[in-house]
């Protein structure tokens, strides 16, 4: 039996990975990628809380965090393609136009 | 009711041309005269009314009504209105044909229709005025219209200074005329002409102190407050200064807004308030002084001037001292009949002067005319009918009335025999300058300028026949029994007005009058006639004296040196000291600090995505933190 404490931790890494990813990172699918680490990261401890309370709720809610990060995924990614297009980068410091 | 017609149509006249001028355009003309036409005819109806029976008084709608401030819009029409009305509808009618000829082709053409009829209604409101606020606010209408057809032609600037000069002159004397319009309302509590004068007597014992020193009767102060105005707008000493300016607007109007209705309304108001000037004694020396200076001020101006429109307009401004002294004199009766004499001599010497001013293509400069005489005969003997009118040689209109008001002066007390002396040698000067301009414009060899001496001819008929009327006018005004007819609406201060004509005194005026008028024709034909240089000798051998009348007594640069230079001036340390300096900087400096801090703070608004990150995490972080410690 693996103790919560060590999924949370896990959680934790991947979270702050992807944080850092978002933060440090230029090239913008990476950028995307970091952002689902950082979702996967809050369903690992759905998951295990699920677990650990004997209540299934949190992994429906996973099934439902899913979902929406593929559709969220494809809508960002068309995002991306139709700003290339237009840009001929993915570098986020070349994307700065809303600004002042 | 049909009466109400007589200031309307001219009104609708104006709607429909200043609505619909521009598909109008030239057919201007036939609705404004049509409509003025129509208000002569219905006056010379309402002259019949009221000749025969009571004057008419009606009150169309009650315009203000608050507390026990009420005022209507209504008309008083008696004998001395109705006598405004012919002579408003007569002259505006002439004008309003001769214009047609005048300013055919000019720009603007349905636009000074339009204001012409609007004038036309103002004018005749403000003489069927029952009460002071309607006077005023006709006064002021009238003063409006005069402003926009002086500047008729307001792409030159001459023409929009004198436009502005005329409005901001007349302002000083109007702001008198509303503080005694207002006066009147604190005293009797109503501004209705009748009520007014029935109250008046019972007021005339009151006094105002003034100033903490002086007591002055109440009446006197409203009669000298509303003087004020006359003083303005019917161009007397020290207001004069606008009227000869006002020659810059185009000459149907010289002749019919500052020659023989507009600058008269001082004079009507003056006759029109008789019951409330002949209790003030005071007030009438006032009057009486201020018109007698201005009439031989004004005469000693218009001897030297070589605008020929000048010359009539200083012309106008004595006459109009003239009317002024006798009104103030208490022979009202003596200076209406005046006034409706000099309606339809003084329009006659300005349309003549139109007349050619355009055949000689806009040249206005007498010693750039002469020999006129032959290619203009109808323009030249209408232009002597009118001269000799004005000069006061006997059988003509204005002798008879500048008669009356010498012997109505010469009847009225010490200052009444010091103010008929001034009033002759006003008729010698006047008599002389008529002629002068007579000769020199119209005799001799032609000086005029070579390229356009072929073409001077006589103008068309349109601006020809009114000239010939009003010839007819200046004469036969004189013969129509007019004091008679006005005689018992204008009762001086010791009752009503008599006659002296038969006393051996009256036949001794009139004998210096004819004299007066002779001797200045005489004059003027030895000068200017007789021989030729002389006039540059004179002038020679008094310069100071040439000098000072040439020079309209240096009265614009005494203004612009004493009034208008400190005015300015004042304005300008204003503007930069305060307005600039404190209002302005104050604005600028809110403006500036908000600039400022928006400036820095835009600068985190960069752009780049993961500076919002960053920031947000932070601010997820300081709650975090703040929640979890506290």
């Amino acid at each position: 039996m693996v103790p919560l404490s060590y999924y949370m931790v896990l959680s934790a890494i991947v979270f702050l990975t992807g944080f850092v990813g978002v933060l440090i990172r230029r090239n913008i699918i990476i950028l995307l990628l970091s952002i689902e680490l950082m979702l996967n990261a809050t369903n690992i401890n759905f998951v295990a809380f699920s677990h650990y309370l004997n209540d299934v709720s949190g992994q429906v809610f996973v099934f439902f965090t899913l979902t929406v990060a593929a559709a969220e995924v494809a809508v960002g990614l068309a995002i991306i393609i139709a700003l290339y297009r237009g840009k001929a980068t993915v570098n986020v410091e070349d994307l700065n136009l809303m600004k002042w | 009711m049909k009466y109400v017609l007589i200031p309307l149509l001219p009104f609708a006249a104006f709607l429909i041309i200043g609505l619909c001028g521009h598909w109008i355009r030239e057919r201007a003309h036939w609705i404004a005269v049509t409509a003025v036409f129509g208000s002569l005819l219905l006056s010379v109806s309402a002259f019949i009314d009221v000749a025969q029976g009571e004057p008419i008084t009606m009150t169309l709608y009650s315009w203000i009504s608050s507390g026990t401030f009420k005022v209507d819009i209504g008309f008083y029409i008696d004998r001395l209105t109705v006598a405004m009305l012919l002579l408003v509808t007569i002259v505006s009618g002439l004008v309003h044909i001769y214009t047609i000829g005048y300013m055919h082709g000019e720009s603007g053409y349905p636009r000074f229709f339009a204001y012409i009829a609007l004038f036309t209604f103002s004018m005749l409101m403000l003489v069927m005025a029952d009460n002071f606020l309607q006077l005023y606010v006709f006064w002021e209408a009238v003063g409006l219209c005069s402003y926009l057809l002086i500047g008729h032609w307001y792409d030159r600037k001459s023409a929009n200074d004198a436009a502005t000069k005329a409005f901001v002159v007349n302002r000083v004397g109007d702001f008198g005329f509303g503080l005694g319009v207002m006066l009147i309302f604190a005293i009797f509590g109503t501004l209705q002409y009748q009520e007014v004068f029935a109250g008046a007597a019972s007021q005339a014992a009151l006094t105002l102190n003034v100033g903490g020193h002086w007591q002055v009767g109440v009446l006197t102060m409203i009669c000298l407050l509303l003087f004020a105005g006359a003083v303005g707008k019917s161009a007397q000493f020290p207001l004069h200064v606008w009227l000869p300016d006002a020659m810059e607007g185009p000459t149907p109007i010289s002749a019919l807004i500052h020659a023989a209705t507009m600058v008269t309304a001082g004079v009507f108001m003056v006759a029109r308030l008789a019951p409330l000037y002949n209790l003030s004694p005071a007030a009438m020396d006032v009057v009486a002084v201020t018109g007698g200076f201005t009439a031989i001020f004004a005469a000693t101006i218009a001897i030297t001037q070589n605008d020929i429109k000048r010359v009539v307009a200083y012309s106008t401004v004595s006459q109009l001292g003239y009317m002024m002294m006798a009104c103030g004199l208490g022979v009202y009766t003596a200076g209406m009949y005046h006034l409706l004499t000099h309606g339809a001599f003084k329009a006659l010497l300005f349309l003549g002067c139109g007349s050619v001013i355009i055949a000689l293509h806009h040249e206005q400069d007498i010693r750039r005319m002469g020999g006129l005489k032959d290619k203009l005969p109808i323009t030249y003997w209408t232009f002597v009918i009118g001269s000799i009118a004005l000069a006061g040689i006997p059988l003509t209109s204005g002798f008879f009335s500048k008669d009356e008001i010498l012997i109505g002066a010469w009847t009225a007390g010490t200052l009444g025999k010091t103010l008929a002396v001034v009033g002759l040698m006003t008729a010698f000067l006047t008599a002389f300058y008529s002629a002068r301009l007579v000769f020199v414009a119209f005799w001799g060899p032609s000086r005029v300028d070579p390229k356009h001496a072929q073409h001077i001819h006589e103008p068309s008929p349109t601006m020809t026949v009114p000239l010939m009327i009003l010839a007819a006018l200046a004469i036969i005004t004189g013969y129509v029994g007019i004091p008679e007819f006005l005689a018992s609406v204008l009762p001086g201060p010791s009752g009503p007005a008599e006659t002296h004509h038969g006393s051996p005194e009256a036949m001794a005026i009139m004998v210096i009058a004819s004299l007066a008028g002779i001797g200045g024709i005489a004059a003027a034909y030895m000068i200017y006639v007789g021989s030729p240089g002389l006039s540059k000798r004179l002038a020679a051998q008094w310069p100071s004296a040439y000098g000072l009348s040439l020079n309209k007594w240096y009265m614009d640069e005494l203004y612009d040196a004493w009034i208008v230079k400190p005015t300015t001036e004042a304005a300008d340390i204003l503007w930069r000291g305060v307005d600039v300096a404190v209002i302005d900087a104050a604005v600028n400096g809110v403006a500036r600090v908000v600039t400022f801090w928006s400036g820095m703070l835009r600068l985190l608004q960069s752009g780049q995505v993961q500076h919002y990150a960053l920031a947000m995490a932070l601010g997820a972080v300081a709650i975090l933190g703040v929640y979890v410690l506290f």
